[in-house]
Parts: structure tokens; C-alpha cells; sequence
């Protein structure tokens, strides 16, 4: 593909606790065109918060980014001073987050907000912040939008304010915006609707997004492609179509099949068993192999990233793949 | 699913990173045995008037009285020994401030909890009797009662019992508001378990942390508080002499060079609040719910 | 059809607690809001034994609240809660133990203070089920029953993991011995492949022990699964009832279909981007409903009638009820892809 507009490789994220070492990201490498929506899949410890934040520079000690890089239009970001990537944070690359309560301060009007939100990065008067913002809240589906930039946070529903939160994040046309489970907390049909609105912007401005959630099915209706991440580590990717129709790695075929969706009404749910290791003790080898049905010996060396055109996983005996199946 | 080691160990093992704090606590506990084994380790008893000698009195730190020892820190205006003066008056403090703190803890926590739980009227009622005790100054309060009950060890407890029972029910009010809306609360609830079972069992063990850092501070209020109406004369009979009365004792003289009879007690009540405190401050500071890194 | 759990004619109103300073500056004639909110509204259910009920919903839609209400947390304002006929709450106190709830959250609803093991046995020993000295043998019986090793009933709820929890606060109703089962949104806070384990050990024990469920979710690919039927609800009204296959796959209600339809499915052989539909605006304040039906203003089928008085539930089928004056048209559109 033409240049990558985001270029992540071999990230690692490491946090230095009392208790030991936290390899919450380690060794995730991924590309984004412009334009294009990823979809981060995985459960909670699997790491995608902590990717969403490395790659805006946000996290904090005892963590940090011990290696790799994040290559933002060319940019690596990883060595870039503090106001350097303050400069670059919200103007090229933003973030939007799951509460949306906590992302706005209730004591600003949306139209403040929105005006520091500008001033961080541009000088524009007032006149033209304001044609800004109404437009840009006009984009993300808020009515009447003018009048709305007099009003306060506690005046929208939860909707709309992840909603003011999305045209926030996108003030200044960025390149990326990085999403982490921005529908989680909203109702179904919130959810449908904020859905096919970023399905749009997307297309309009050309804005390219990761989408992290523990939902498949939310993220399967937006991404064109996947990543699953587990124990730190993407063991899968791929485009959402064929990742999903024939996936590869066990963990992911597991994640499919346990969906109440795939099973007949009554009946046990396939389950994965066990339960996802404590990233201070991790498992030697394959992260994923006590839980695994697949496992060998072999599983006790860590799998190698394998790459088949689009498609990626790390397995030594991926599922329904000829080399490598079982017997 | 871990092997945690106990609650205690893990709060100790922090407490004693602090080193300034283990300082304090080591400050406390020997003060405490200082005062419980007062009889034991004081040269004389200050309280046997068969003991002293005025010709002993107000003798500095090093004068070998009629006894035959040395006193350490000097003599009182009585003619006793201030170190033996101090251990003694050290066990009248600790006692009283406990026995105060212990009180007000058990009588404020109850009101506190009560109204949180029952609201309505009864919490009405409860929180601005409260709101009205905490309005008052704490020492005009304790003088009024003991001007009323007259003076003694227990009309002495009731007065600090009476002027720091509401900063025990505000904090257990306040405990007991935010537990109550909480689910294992209304779990229990849901049973259904009896209301006195879900306070003593589920509410009370909930409440205790925030009551022990007041505690610790109310102790010291209490010890304070104490020296301060003995000090004024309100406090125990002048022949059982506690840290504010020896320091009332002295006053007259600190003017005439005999500086040891107030100093020395004062620097003993003043070692141990300050003492408690630190403890306070530290327990305060580790229960505060932090990031856990 | 014999019902073992029913509820009849079911209110609950949440009205604004006023303080002494309010309600005299209401008699001095200040604006003092008054209005109260009517979070579970005239709602008539009855449920078999052995029958898992599921109710679903959005935010708001008052579904919490019903199942309070048949746990004996609340009192209805109105109306009654029957399980074999006798109430579940006289008064403001629930006087009988055969109903026993589930949370949604299990780190909040065990006590982070007390060792799991007592936390299940406080019921049963204060309700006689066990004795005190009996009673650590019966909490390890019941460990055993949801998959947790007994040897943990000495540990503290924040040495468990989520699905663990969940486990014991599933092990802490059913010690109750309970006959009816309220699961108040009970794997929403799980990962997705615990969820699978906790929903199928929930399958398990409620065959097992015949345990009549009603199964509260938001999510509708869970409820369709554990379910035998369904009641929908919007802003405190049951607008369908009925069994799950039926309601989901051919609604009779607008808003059933459209809730299903906006619903993200997984289609595993689209080489497109899955369709969905999305309803228009939102939800309404619960302070000031619209007037008749309560989804009038959202709905496609909506006609002058709707607004003015709010349809009666009837029903479709001797197993299917309806509160829509255009349910035929509904069902005409045919089955939910």
C-alpha cells in the first residue's frame, strides 16, 4: 500500500512495578492507511488500552516505552520531546475514551471547550472557532448545533456527549483518532448510531481509526481489519471478513465460537477454559497454551509471527491452516 | 487467584518505610510502658505525701534529696521528684486520653452509623446536635461540664467524652452514608438479614478505617485537652498531679530560673502528642485509597 | 398456564425526596419539583415455575427496578409480587427467602472485609439452613456446585478474579435454596469468554435445581440464548411479551424491531461491512414522558391515536402480548434478518 499514514512496529510497553515487570505491550507491530479503521479486539490485560495510549504518548510511570517505534506521517514519536508531542497530540493524532462524563469538564459550556480544545493547536478568532465547532458538531449528528455550544455537559444525554467527545477529538482533522471502547457504556441504539456515524466521518474526512473494544460484533461492523490481542501480544490480524469467517488462531476461534450468537438457543456455549494469566507470571512460551486444546511441546517456545499475504497469527498449530494442523 | 499475606502485615510493611513514623511509634509504646510501669521504675511515688519533704522542693536536676538519690530533672514545689512526677502524671495522660478516646469512639460511631442508616428525622436530629457540638469550642465545652460535675477522673472523662464524641459520629456518618448505597449492603439486605445484623457484621467492619485515624488524632486531643483544664486547675485533685498540673505548678517560677518544674513536663506532654500524631498522620495517610503500583 | 411467580399490576414510583427546607419552601409557595419519576409502570407478569423469564431493555427502561421489585429490595408503590401465591414483601420488609438476586457487579456486592466462605454462610445460618458449626462443610458443597475449589472459602474477595466472583455470588444465592433466581445483568462486567463459562454453569444449576429465573440484560444475544421468553421494556412500560424465538425473530412491537435491529450481529460470511438500523433520536427523560404511547415519537408506525392515550397490551397469540395499536402492520413486515 502507499505510505502508512500510522506505522507501529515491534512497540513494547513496559511497567516497572514493586511487584515486578508488566509486559502489557510487547512486540505489537501494525500499519494504518489513510482512511482506514482498525479494530483492536481483546479482553481486559490483553494490552489494547495501553497500545492506544502508547501511541499518544500517554502513559504514565512506572510505564513507559522501552522499545519500537510509532511512525505517525513519517514522524517516529517515540523520541520526541514533551512539547513536541503536545504539539502533535490532538492536532495529528487524538483519542477518544469510554466515559464520557470524565471527558468533559461540567463546569465549561461545550463552546469553551471546544475553543481551548482549538486554541491548543490554532489561532483562529472567535468568530471562525465558533463556525468551526457548530460545524464539526453538525458532523458528529448533535442538532441545532450553534445554540448548543452556549449549553453544559449535564445538558446532553450520554450520547451525545461521546458524541461532543468525538468532535473534540476531531477539531483539527487528525490523521488518526485512536478509540478506546467509546460505546461500551451507551445504550444499544446510541451505540448503532454513533457506530454508522464514525463509518462516515471516516469516509469524509479521511481520518483513520483504531477502534479498541472487547465487542467482535461492534467492531466487526466498522473495521475493515482486525487485531487480536492477547497477553500483550497481537496473536492475530487480519481483514475483518476472512479473520472472522476462518480464523486462524485458537484464542480467536475460542472468542467466535463461545458468542451466545454462534450457539443454538439452551445449549452450553463452546468456553474457553481457564482464565487469562496475570501479566506478572506469565506462562513460558505461548501466552495462550494452558488454556489451549491445541497445545504441544512445542507450544513452550514462544510462536513466531507468521505472515500469509494481509494475514498474520502466532501459532505453531493454527486452526483449519494446512501446515501445522494436527492429525 | 493470589496467597495474600494478612492485612496487618501488608500495613506494616509500608508503615515501617516510613522511618520517621516506626520513630514515633517506638515513642508511643515506650511511653506507655513508661507509664504502666511508673510504680515500678520511679524513684519515689509522688502521690505518698508521707514521701516528700518540703525541704526537697524546688531543688534543680542533679540535687541529692532526703531520700537519698538523685533527682534527675529536679524537684516540684511539694518537694517531688519530677521525674517520678512525670512517669506518674504520663499514666494519668495515657489513661485518660484512652479511656476519653475509647468512650467518644463507642457513643459517636453508634450515633454516627444510626443516623446514616435510619435517616429521616433520627438523622436530622442526630447530625445537627452534632453540627451544633463541633460548633462549639472544645475547651469551653469541657469547662462548662466540669464546672457543672464538679472535678474527678470520671467527670473528667465525661466532659472530653462530651467534647469529642462529634468528631467520632461525623466520621462514622459520613462512612456510613457512602457504604450504605453500596451493594454487598443491599446484598445482605436482600436476603433478607436483620438490620442489626447488617450494621454490626457488614457496616461497622466498613466504617473502621477512617474511625481509627480519628481515633489516634482524638487521643491526642484528649491528653491535650486534659492538660489543658489541669492546667487551669479543673482537671484531677492537686495530689494526683497530671503533665498539666505540674506545668501549672512551675509557672510561677519560670520567671525565677527554676525552669525545670514546667519545662520538663511540658517537653514530656509535648514528646508524646506529637508522638501520636506522626502515628496518626501515617495510619491517615496508608489507608487513603491510593493507585496501588 | 399455572403461575408460580406473578406479579400484578406492578408500580413503582421514585418521588423527589424533599428536605424540611423544601417542603416549607413549598408551602410558602416556591417551585419545589415534585414531579416523581415512574420507573416500573402498571406491569402484569406471570412467570412458570422452572421458566427462565428474560427481561430486556435500555437504560432507563426501568427493568432494574422490576427486578428489585420481585426480589423484595423494593416496594412496589402499587400492585402486588406473589411466588406460589404468597407476597414477597409485606410492607417495607421481604418476608420470605424463597427469592434471591444475583448482581451485576460481583466485586461490589461481596463484602470486601469478610472471607467469602462467611459471606455465603450468613444467609443460610441466619435462616436456620445450616448451623454455624455445619456450616463450613455446606459452603464447600455449594463451591463445589458453581466450580470453585472450597479450599478458597478463607480468602478475601479481591484475591478472586471476576469470573470467580461472579461464581460466589451465584454460590451465595442458591445456598438460600431459593426457588426463584433474579440475575440482574450478571455477565456484564465479565470478559467474553468467562461470560461463556458463567452463562453455561447458569444453564447447568437452574436445570439442575428447577429454578424459576428471571434473567435481566441488556444484551440481547444473551438473553435470546438463556430464555425461554422474553418481556421488552420501554421507560417503565412492557410493551412485548412472549417467547424468545417468536419475539425476536418476528416482533410485534416497533420498538423490539428496531432494538433488534440495531443491534451489531457477527455475520460470518459478508464480504461487506454488516447493515444495521439505528433508531431515531433518543430515549426520553423519565421525568416527563410523551403523552399515550411512550414511543410514539420514535416510531415509524406511529399514527394520531398513539399520542393520546397509551395502547392496551393485548394479545397476538395465546402465548404472545403486545401493548401497540399497529402490532398487526408490525408483524406484517415479515421476520428480522
Amino acid at each position: 500500500m502507499t505510505d502508512p499514514v500510522l506505522s507501529v512496529q515491534n512497540l513494547k510497553t513496559h511497567f516497572f512495578t514493586r511487584a515486578g515487570v508488566i509486559k502489557a505491550v510487547d512486540d505489537v507491530s501494525f500499519d494504518l492507511a489513510r482512511g482506514e479503521i482498525m479494530g483492536l479486539v481483546g479482553e481486559s490485560g490483553s494490552g489494547k488500552t495501553v497500545t492506544g495510549f502508547s501511541l499518544l504518548g500517554l502513559v504514565d510511570p512506572p510505564g513507559r516505552i522501552v522499545e519500537g517505534s510509532v511512525k505517525l506521517n513519517g514522524t517516529e514519536l517515540t523520541t520526541l520531546s514533551g512539547a513536541a508531542l503536545r504539539s502533535r497530540r490532538g492536532r495529528e493524532i487524538s483519542m477518544i475514551f469510554q466515559d464520557p462524563i470524565a471527558t468533559l469538564n461540567p463546569l465549561l459550556t461545550i463552546g469553551q471547550q471546544m475553543h481551548m480544545a482549538i486554541s491548543a493547536h490554532d489561532r483562529l478568532g472567535k468568530a471562525a472557532a465558533n463556525a468551526r465547532c457548530a460545524e464539526l458538531l453538525t458532523q458528529v449528528g448533535i442538532p441545532s448545533a450553534k445554540a448548543r455550544l452556549r449549553a453544559y455537559p449535564h445538558e446532553f444525554s450520554g450520547g451525545m456527549r461521546q458524541r461532543v467527545a468525538i468532535a473534540i477529538a476531531l477539531l483539527h482533522r487528525p490523521a488518526v483518532l485512536v478509540a478506546d471502547e467509546p460505546t461500551t457504556a451507551l445504550d444499544v441504539s446510541i451505540q448503532a448510531q454513533i457506530l454508522l456515524q464514525m463509518r462516515e466521518l471516516a469516509a469524509e474526512t479521511g481520518t483513520a481509526m483504531i477502534w479498541i473494544s472487547h465487542d467482535l460484533a461492534v467492531v466487526s461492523s466498522l473495521a475493515t481489519k482486525l487485531a487480536v490481542m492477547y497477553a500483550g501480544k497481537i496473536v492475530e490480524q487480519g481483514p475483518t471478513a476472512t479473520l472472522l469467517r476462518d480464523p486462524r488462531h485458537p484464542y480467536t476461534a475460542g472468542l467466535i465460537a463461545s458468542l451466545p450468537a454462534m450457539a443454538k438457543p439452551g445449549t452450553p456455549l463452546t468456553q474457553i477454559r481457564g482464565t487469562t494469566p496475570s501479566l506478572l507470571s506469565l506462562p513460558v512460551g505461548c501466552p495462550f497454551a494452558p488454556r489451549c486444546d491445541r497445545q504441544t511441546e512445542t507450544c513452550l517456545e514462544k510462536p513466531p509471527l507468521t505472515m500469509e499475504g494481509a494475514r498474520g497469527w502466532r501459532c505453531f498449530h493454527p486452526v483449519g491452516h494446512s501446515a501445522g494442523a494436527l492429525a | 487467584m493470589s496467597a495474600d499475606p494478612s492485612r496487618l502485615s501488608l500495613f506494616w510493611a509500608e508503615y515501617r518505610q516510613n522511618k520517621i513514623a516506626v520513630l514515633a511509634l517506638i515513642v508511643v509504646v515506650v511511653m506507655i510502658l513508661l507509664a504502666l510501669l511508673a510504680a515500678l521504675i520511679s524513684p519515689q511515688n509522688p502521690y505518698d505525701l508521707a514521701n516528700l519533704s518540703l525541704r526537697d522542693s524546688r531543688r534543680p536536676p542533679g540535687f541529692v534529696g532526703t531520700g537519698g538519690y538523685t533527682h534527675i530533672l529536679g524537684t516540684d514545689p511539694q518537694g517531688r521528684d519530677l521525674l517520678s512526677a512525670i512517669f506518674y502524671g504520663l499514666r494519668i495522660s495515657i489513661q485518660i486520653g484512652l479511656a476519653a478516646g475509647f468512650v467518644s469512639l463507642t457513643i459517636g460511631t453508634t450515633l454516627g452509623i444510626l443516623a446514616a442508616y435510619i435517616g429521616g428525622r433520627v438523622e436530622t436530629l442526630i447530625m445537627r446536635l452534632v453540627d451544633l457540638q463541633l460548633s462549639f469550642p472544645a475547651i469551653l465545652l469541657a469547662l462548662v461540664i466540669v464546672a457543672l460535675l464538679g472535678q474527678g477522673k470520671a467527670q473528667l472523662i465525661g466532659a472530653l467524652v462530651a467534647a469529642q464524641y462529634a468528631y467520632f459520629a461525623r466520621t462514622a456518618y459520613g462512612a456510613a452514608k457512602a457504604e450504605r448505597g453500596k451493594d454487598y449492603i443491599e446484598a445482605a439486605l436482600a436476603i433478607p438479614l436483620s438490620t442489626r445484623l447488617v450494621l454490626w457484621r457488614h457496616m461497622l467492619p466498613n466504617c473502621t478505617p477512617p474511625l481509627i485515624v480519628v481515633a489516634t488524632v482524638q487521643i491526642a486531643n484528649s491528653i491535650s485537652l486534659e492538660a489543658t483544664l489541669s492546667f487551669l486547675g479543673l482537671g484531677l485533685p492537686v495530689t494526683e498531679p497530671s503533665l498539666g498540673m505540674l506545668i501549672a505548678n512551675g509557672f510561677p517560677y519560670m520567671m525565677s530560673g527554676r525552669y525545670w518544674i514546667s519545662v520538663y513536663p511540658g517537653v514530656a506532654l509535648i514528646i508524646l502528642i506529637v508522638a501520636i500524631n506522626v502515628v496518626g498522620d501515617q495510619v491517615r495517610d496508608q489507608f487513603n485509597p491510593r493507585l496501588r503500583r | 398456564m399455572s403461575a408460580f411467580l406473578s406479579i400484578d399490576n406492578a408500580s413503582r414510583l421514585f418521588g423527589p425526596k424533599l428536605s424540611t427546607g423544601e417542603k416549607i419552601a413549598a408551602k410558602l409557595g416556591a417551585k419545589v419539583e415534585t414531579r416523581s419519576v415512574r420507573a416500573v409502570s402498571a406491569v402484569t407478569l406471570s412467570v412458570r415455575k422452572g421458566e427462565t423469564l428474560g427481561l430486556v431493555g435500555e437504560s432507563g427502561c426501568g427493568k432494574s427496578t422490576l427486578g428489585h421489585l420481585i426480589a423484595g429490595i423494593l416496594p412496589p408503590t402499587s400492585g402486588t409480587v406473589t411466588i406460589d401465591g404468597a407476597p414477597v414483601m409485606v410492607g417495607s420488609k421481604k418476608v420470605t427467602t424463597r427469592v434471591q438476586t444475583v448482581f451485576q457487579d460481583p466485586f461490589a456486592s461481596l463484602d470486601p472485609r469478610m472471607k467469602v466462605g462467611e459471606t455465603v454462610a450468613e444467609g443460610p445460618i441466619a435462616h436456620g439452613l445450616t448451623t454455624r458449626a455445619h456450616s463450613k462443610t455446606y459452603v464447600s458443597e455449594w463451591f463445589e456446585r458453581v466450580g470453585l475449589d472450597p479450599v478458597w472459602t478463607d480468602r478475601y474477595p479481591h484475591q478472586f478474579s471476576g469470573g470467580q466472583r461472579q461464581r460466589i455470588a451465584i454460590a451465595r444465592a442458591l445456598a438460600m435454596q431459593p426457588d426463584v433466581l433474579i440475575c440482574d445483568e450478571p455477565v456484564a462486567s465479565l470478559d467474553v469468554s468467562i461470560q461463556a463459562q458463567i452463562i453455561n454453569l447458569f444453564l447447568t444449576l437452574t436445570k439442575k435445581l428447577d429454578l424459576t429465573c428471571v434473567f435481566i440484560s441488556h444484551d440481547l444475544s444473551v438473553v435470546q440464548h438463556v430464555s425461554d421468553r422474553v418481556a421488552v421494556m420501554y421507560l417503565g412500560r412492557i410493551v412485548e411479551l412472549g417467547p424468545v424465538a417468536q419475539v425476536f425473530g418476528r416482533p410485534a412491537h416497533p420498538y423490539t424491531a428496531a432494538l433488534f435491529g440495531s443491534v451489531p450481529k457477527l455475520v460470518l460470511d459478508a464480504d461487506e461491512l454488516v447493515h444495521f438500523d439505528t433508531i431515531e433520536g433518543e430515549v426520553p427523560s423519565p421525568l416527563s414522558p410523551p403523552s399515550g404511547c411512550y414511543y410514539h415519537p420514535r416510531c415509524p408506525l406511529a399514527s394520531p391515536q398513539c399520542s393520546n392515550a397509551a395502547p392496551p397490551t393485548k394479545a397476538v397469540s395465546d402465548v404472545r402480548y403486545v401493548a401497540c395499536y399497529h402490532s398487526d402492520a408490525q408483524l406484517r413486515l415479515g421476520p428480522q434478518s
